[in-house]
């Protein structure tokens, strides 16, 4: 802590911060541009310029950039003084020499920062009357628009594209006034976090096509708290309204989470929730077409069909713990199964063992960005969990950085380190399946067969911890463990990941062995697991029977009723036994929200909410618990899930009424998730008397909004399970994390607004960040050690193993039905060894025939992916390979000529 | 008057071959300093006051000795000699490069040698071919005799050398915008701290320092401290490279005492005007130094006595404005400059420089307004040292700064008159 | 169909030899223009992108780079490059008449090159040779204390 003096007020401040963090971090107005909590300091922009004194005598001072000024004991600054005052008003009168002032048709007007500034500083006469300097625009994809006229060359762009994001297709050409920030030719920007260009950049310089397409203002948006369902991380994110549709996904900052970014799936993946596919009312399927019903007749229905019956339930990890809860409720929970493969539940259920056991720590999403020494197993991180990527690609600066940090260089002076490191990075270890986007960074990488993989795992516990068991190994697995093992232990804080994208069981454990064992050495080590869905971990929680039980006993017992919550069974498994599977059953009701295969195997369908008008919670995959909001309330039979079920139970016993209720009971049927009731204030918390506004105060068109079908004005819907209100009125300060639907704050219209709803900047929210982790480390807990060591895998003559290839766009089957993601989703292909294709005389590019569970399949062959010999890989999730269970042996044949 | 650092430079336009050099003391300045521990080195320029002769002046022993020094310090660490010359009126360094190459060379071992640096490169401009040729000969007539290498004259010290030749951008002159030239990058400043002096090129302890600065270096060795103290007219120590362009009677380049004054410079070296020019002012030190007037002729040239004249001696080398050149023009055609060689990286110098030349341009068309002047005013304090990342923008502020001072009416007059009076 | 790489293998040979100099590779990305231009007279879209393999950068950075640099040109330019010097000491003794009269000769303005690719026509700054200004550079060859008469004379001499 240091003491300083700010315009003649004494304050008490964080010593290792910049005076442009400490000015934002006490509520004070100093305009920036360049500078940016995540990205650090490099003085480029020069808007946050103050006046320093040397002394209490010094009256005159010098101007100096707050943002590379660390702070210092005693130090005297000020932001008031005329000079500093009239130069940041200048500097803003010399960016606008060139900027075109096209607000009224700009994308970014209304939420600018760059208006926020202007208007700060007090510039509002132009005395420049010149040509300004243009440019043309790029294409960029489908996801985000470029105006480069807008640019005022803050630098940022670049600066999280290529250093933060590990980008290559964005940069900055010329010099002088005529700088272009884009790609050196037109064309898709390649990067997983692209979007967050649009949040980064402090101008309409890159805004977001998606939104474009149906505009809106930011003010005339009708917002909610809410989590992305992309993926297990739980990021958290803004969804907005207008009109009955969602328009766009920003970022919400979770200083445990994702902090200010997402990637392109969570940000651009929503546009599903608008499609015309979405099942809007009750459906009943009679000779083979389905007919509508009210809500009335379908419940009616639905009671008398599954009064007394028995009920078979399956669950979905992308619904809700209280629409997975109800549904157990109902069926009872013997009948109830987690809609999950068995392979992929039974290794999530593995996971959730080690975290509940907690011998070690598993870090938050952003804590991950503190380790210095990263061993991946099996995992292609940027495609199973984007976020994770880019904070481990942060993690793998951490061990170079310390070297500034030894030359008194402060970590936010970005440039000064970055000059000083030379892109150093590492240790940083991969072994994985094949090639993946992280192996750029890496210290070392190799691509094996999964169970080769949890060898090396199994090895280089082996090394850190002899009494373990050792294999016997060959020389490759011998000095690449023992590099692994010395890093690690060289390492302050080593982190361990994996996952179950692999479906190998043994990489799990032996990850937990090799973390297990750098604790036992002292080691401040992490853990992470990947595993698939937004609540894969919340539904394991509370189901213990998985898909493949389900088609099996389906098989066995009397059938009656079979209800499938958001869960399209063709995704997880084959047709074959799906299809069978349905057979046995004479009604099948289905809770959804887009026509699938699924629902048309249904004798019922109701329409369900996404995460976009339903409330719920999830569990991410480090056991944290967190609290989704609905954004609108839509004016016809959509509901959540919940809500359907609830209406359904019969002679309810319990009180489940409102969400809380829902949660309560919840709770009391599973002690150990108690902690969800903590995660966000009930519905009856209110600010003073007042609920929390869904809508800025600046909403326009309220009265108007009906008017082509009606001209009086509707009753605003109430929401009757949450504190917020889906109105403009309401509390109009800061409201608890959990509750924030979007950031604003006098003169901060833009996104930066953040800073005041954090304690400290790049800290946590006021009342700290949302959410709750069920599962702490448990100190002292001594490790129990995985010891089932697979023997190393031996290609078969004739026969290949397959292995799954993940896609950030397309792998997840919601996200890849948006239309700008679907742009960007691959072409079905087959990876092959480059020394088997060779053998069977096939080069990259050929059509091959590949079998896939009893069907022939042509595929484009595609090569050099690093896949081991006697593998081969198809990308999962795709259309052409939904219902595929991997991994398991099958055959290939070149496609001859006729 | 002694010399030392242009007396046996040759005018047949070939540079001294290392035989010659050694004919004449090279290469013992060398000799001594490698009997010395490199501090003792660094020790005795610091005691010589030799001020770096690039444009900032800063004590060149002292800079060397805030390299980390040690066995567990970084390394390699580099030696640098700046050989960009691009400041508008500067043409110094030229002479000495293309003069007598090795005793550039000497001067970066003994630096070298003084941090103990690894690795030494000769940054020159992409025109001085002349230059890089003689560089280029005589780096490898070093490596044949044992200057450079392994194990230098026995000293167990190594050094490698090579020649960097620019591709344009006068901010490559800048020290730490040379740094990512060398590197490969975009040649855009870096912040500071850190110095390059602890993270320089590649991140390792680097040393910059000019041509010239470096020139001074074996004679200091060879001739110690006191001696070179006594070469100067004032106190700051040795000689320095003079200059003049313009419309004077003999422009040319002298190695004259420091401290000379601006009149025997004008009037003696210079020959005065030429025939029907009268002198108006004068830039001292190239183009982004403050005008100096009649008034100040009889200031000594130095750090301090320009510096109390309220201007800087820069490179030293004078640029002469006369009577019948337009000084909005002028200027137009400096900030212009100035605007053009911005790098890019801060707001200030991106679009203030050129604003300010556009401004310029208008009132040099006579399409100026009263109002434009304080515009122009305003720039020179939003350009003002430490407002911008660099010294790029500051520098090119006080040539303007110092004309709105001393030549006001010319400004006023192209206004009044909508047209440059300069126009025939 | 393999498109026909513009670098040659004895460039690519030397643009190797060159990052063996450096810690990274990238630091050869300077060099590497140079070497390209040196034999091509300028550095194509092409020519960036093979730069880039072989630098193992993207070529977003390698053109990151190349347009900042004022004497890497990213256009075509004729066999001589005339950079005519218009800083501040060559403005006082005149060049602006030295530039008119060649770009009467060479009927091009500033950027272009003639019709028959022998020249093309630019400014540089200052060249450093002040005292004997105005003064020009063709290729590598400097022409000092100009006068227009002079001019003849020396275009004839590339001819
Ligand atoms: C825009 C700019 C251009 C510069 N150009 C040169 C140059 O061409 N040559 C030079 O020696 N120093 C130049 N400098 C000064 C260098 O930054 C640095 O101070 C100098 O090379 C240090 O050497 P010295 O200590 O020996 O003077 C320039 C500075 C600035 C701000
Ligand atoms: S003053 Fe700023 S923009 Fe100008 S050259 Fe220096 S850093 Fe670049
Ligand atoms: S925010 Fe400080 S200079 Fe840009």
């Amino acid at each position: 802590m240091a003491k300083v003096v700010i315009d003649n007020k004494m304050y008490e401040v964080n010593g290792s911060k910049n005076m442009l963090e400490i000015c934002l971090s006490l509520g004070l107005n100093l305009p920036y541009f360049c500078w940016h909590p995540e990205l650090g300091s490099v003085g480029a922009c020069r808007q946050c310029a103050v006046i320093k004194y040397k002394d209490k005598e010094d009256t005159k001072g010098k101007l100096v950039m707050a943002c590379l000024e660390p702070v210092a004991d005693n130090m005297r600054i000020s932001l008031e003084a005329d000079e500093a005052k009239q130069f940041r008003a200048g500097n803003v009168e010399a960016l606008m020499t060139n900027h075109p002032h096209d607000c009224p048709v700009c994308d970014e007007g209304g939420e600018c920062h760059l208006q926020d500034m202007t208007v700060m500083t007090g510039h509002n006469y132009r005395r420049y009357n010149f040509k300004k300097r243009t440019h043309t625009n790029q294409y960029l994809g489908p996801f985000i628009n470029h105006e480069m006229n807008r640019c005022i060359q803050c630098y940022r762009c670049v600066r999280f594209y290529k250093d933060y994001a590990g980008g290559k297709d964005l940069d900055v050409f010329g010099a002088h006034d005529d700088l272009y920030f884009g790609r050196h030719e037109e064309g898709v920007l390649e990067n997983e976090f692209s979007g967050n260009l649009l949040e980064v950049c402090p101008t309409g310089v890159f805004t977001d096509k998606t939104l474009r397409k149906h505009f809106t203002r930011k003010w005339d948006l009708t917002n909610a708290p809410s989590i992305c369902h992309g993926c297990a991380l739980g990021c958290n994110i803004i969804a907005s309204e207008r009109y009955g549709s969602i328009r766009r996904i920003l970022s919400r900052y979770n200083g445990d989470v994702n902090g200010y970014f997402l990637c392109d799936r969570g940000r651009f993946g929503y546009e599903y929730v608008n499609s015309e596919k979405r099942i809007q009312t009750p459906l009943k399927k009679q000779d083979g077409t389905f007919s509508q019903l009210t809500r009335e007749q379908v419940i009616q229905e639905i009671n008398a069909i599954t009064s007394g019956k028995k009920l078979i339930g399956i669950g979905s990890p992308k619904a809700s713990l209280e629409s997975n809860f109800l549904l157990r409720q109902w069926v009872g929970a013997e009948n109830f199964y987690a809609g999950m493969s068995n392979s992929e539940g039974k290794l999530v259920q593995l996971v959730l063992e080690i975290l509940k056991a907690g011998k070690v720590k598993t870090p938050s999403l952003n804590e991950v960005k503190e380790y210095d020494a990263v061993f991946i197993l099996g995992e292609d991180v940027t495609n199973t969990a984007p976020m994770l990527a880019l904070n481990l690609r942060q993690a793998a600066k951490n061990k170079p950085d310390q070297k500034a940090a030894a030359l008194d260089i402060p970590d936010w002076n970005d440039e000064g380190v970055r000059e000083l490191v030379q892109g150093a990075k590492g240790p940083f270890y991969i072994a994985s399946a094949h090639i993946t986007k992280l192996d750029e960074i890496a210290t070392q990488t190799c691509q094996l067969h999964p169970d080769d993989i949890a060898r090396l795992g199994y090895a280089v516990a082996n090394k850190i911890n002899g009494q373990l068991p050792v294999l016997d190994s060959d020389e490759g697995e011998e000095t690449l463990s023992q590099n692994i093992a010395k890093a690690m232990l060289a390492a302050k804080k080593p982190l361990i990941v994996a996952g179950i994208s692999l479906f190998n069981q043994s990489i799990i454990e032996s990850a937990a062995n090799v973390a297990s064992a750098l604790k036992e050495q002292g080691k401040d080590v992490g853990l992470v697991y990947i595993v698939p869905e937004v609540n894969s971990v919340g539904l394991t929680m509370i189901a213990d029977q998985f898909l493949d039980d389900a088609f099996e006993k389906a098989t066995q017992a009397e059938n009656d009723t079979l209800i499938i919550l958001e869960n399209d069974l063709y995704q997880r498994m084959d047709k074959n036994s799906t299809d069978a599977f349905f057979e046995n059953y004479k009604n099948n009701i289905t809770l959804d929200y887009l026509d699938n295969k699924t629902t048309q195997q249904a004798t019922y369908i109701l329409p369900a909410t996404t995460f976009a008008e339903g409330n719920g919670t999830v569990i991410n995959n480090e056991g944290r618990a967190q609290r989704f909001y609905q954004v609108y309330s839509p004016d016809n039979d959509v509901k959540s899930s919940w809500k359907w079920l609830q209406a359904m139970i019969p002679n309810t016993t319990s009180s489940c009424q409102s969400f809380d209720e829902v949660i309560k009971d919840l709770v009391d049927a599973f002690p150990e998730l108690k902690g969800i009731q903590e995660i966000a204030p009930s519905e009856h918390f209110r600010e003073g008397t007042q609920k929390i506004p869904r809508e800025p105060h600046r909403y326009s068109g309220r009265t108007a909004m009906h008017a082509d079908t009606e001209v009086s004005e509707h009753q605003p819907p109430s929401d009757t399970d949450s504190a917020l209100s889906f109105t403009m009125e309401g509390y109009a300060g800061i409201p608890p994390a959990a509750l924030t639907p979007f950031y604003w704050s006098p003169g901060w219209n833009s996104v930066q607004a953040i800073n005041k709803y954090q304690i400290e900047v790049g800290g946590a929210l006021h009342g700290g960040n949302p959410g709750k982790r069920l599962f702490e480390q448990k100190e002292n807990n001594k490790a129990d050690y995985f010891e089932n060591i697979p023997s190393q895998f031996s290609p078969k003559e004739g026969s290949w193993f397959l292995l799954p290839f993940y896609h950030i766009l397309g792998s997840d089957e919601l996200s890849a039905q948006s239309p700008a993601i679907k742009e960007r989703v691959p072409a079905p292909y087959v990876a092959l060894n480059d020394n088997d294709a060779s053998k069977a005389g096939i080069e990259e590019g050929d059509i091959i025939d590949v079998l896939v569970k009893e069907v022939n399949q042509k595929l484009t062959v595609k090569l050099n992916t690093g896949l081991p010999e006697g593998t081969i890989g198809l990308p999962k999730g795709l259309t052409a390979t939904a219902g595929i269970q991997f991994p398991f042996w099958t055959t290939f044949k070149k496609l001859t000529d006729e | 008057m002694e010399k030392p650092l242009t007396e046996h430079i040759k005018n047949d336009n070939t540079w001294l071959s290392l035989k010659e050099y050694k004919k004449v003391g090279g290469y013992e300045g060398l000799q001594k300093a490698l009997k010395l521990n490199p501090e003792e080195v660094t020790n005795i320029v610091k005691e010589s006051g030799l001020k770096g002769r690039g444009g900032a002046g800063f004590s060149t022993g002292t800079k060397w000795s805030f390299v980390p020094m040690g066995d567990d310090v970084p390394t390699p660490k580099y030696f640098i000699a700046n050989g960009d010359e691009m400041e508008p009126g500067s043409f110094k360094d030229r002479l000495l490069l293309e003069g007598n190459p090795h005793q550039l060379i000497e001067g970066m071992i003994i630096g070298s040698y003084a941090i103990q640096a690894r690795y030494s490169y000769v940054f020159l401009r992409w025109a001085y071919h002349h230059a890089a040729k003689a560089i280029s000969s005589a780096i490898q007539e070093a490596y044949e005799a044992g200057y450079l290498g392994q194990n230098i004259l026995g000293s167990k010290f190594n050094l490698d050398m090579s020649l960097h030749i620019s591709v344009g951008r006068y901010i490559c002159g800048e020290e730490t915008a040379l740094l990512n030239a060398l590197e490969g990058k975009r040649a855009n400043p870096r912040t500071k701290p850190p110095f390059p002096v602890v993270s320089g090129l590649f991140g390792k302890p680097t040393v910059v320092n000019n041509v010239e600065t470096l020139n001074n270096i074996p004679h200091i060795l060879n001739k110690g401290a006191e001696w070179f103290k006594g070469l100067s007219k004032t106190d700051e120590g040795g000689t320095k490279l003079y200059g003049a362009s313009g419309r004077v009677k003999k422009p040319g380049l002298w190695e004259l005492p420091l401290g000379t004054t601006l009149r025997e410079l004008l009037e003696v070296h210079a020959g005065g005007m030429q025939d029907g020019y009268k002198f108006k002012g004068v830039l001292p030190g190239g183009g982004s130094t403050d005008f100096l007037t009649e008034e100040h002729l009889d200031v000594p040239m130095d750090y301090a006595s320009v510096g109390k004249a309220g201007s800087r001696l820069g490179t030293g080398t004078l640029i002469v404005l006369d009577d019948k050149t337009c000084t909005v023009g002028m200027l137009q055609n400096l900030e212009q400059f100035f605007a053009q060689e911005s790098c890019g990286w801060c707001t200030p110098c991106r679009e203030g420089l050129p604003w300010t030349a556009k401004l310029l341009d208008a009132i040099e068309k006579g399409k100026g307004k009263m109002e434009d002047l304080d515009t122009l005013t305003f720039q020179t304090h939003y350009m003002a040292p430490g407002n911008t990342y660099c010294a790029l923008a500051p520098g090119a502020m006080e040539p303007l700064q110092s004309a709105l001072k001393y030549f006001k009416t010319d400004f006023e007059k192209h206004i009044h008159e909508h047209k440059c009076p300069w126009e025939q | 169909m393999i498109a026909e790489k513009i670098l040659s293998s004895e460039e690519i040979k030397e643009i190797q030899e060159v990052y063996k100099h450096f810690p990274v590779k990238s630091a050869a990305c300077i060099e590497g223009l140079k070497i390209i231009q040196k034999n091509h007279r300028w550095v194509s879209d092409e020519a960036v992108k093979e730069l880039a393999e072989i630098l193992e950068m993207s070529p977003a950075a390698i053109d990151s780079v190349a347009t900042y640099y004022s004497l890497i040109f990213r256009r075509p330019v004729g066999e001589h490059v005339v950079m005519v010097c218009n800083s501040v000491s060559c403005w006082i003794m005149g060049c602006e008449k030295i530039t008119n009269s060649l770009k009467e000769k060479l009927a091009v303005d500033y950027g272009e090159t003639t019709a028959d690719d022998r020249f093309t026509l630019l400014t540089i700054p200052c060249l450093g040779t002040c005292d004997h200004a105005p003064a020009m550079i063709i290729g590598e060859d400097l022409h000092r204390d100009l006068t227009t008469d002079k001019l003849d004379d020396i275009l004839n001499s590339y001819k």
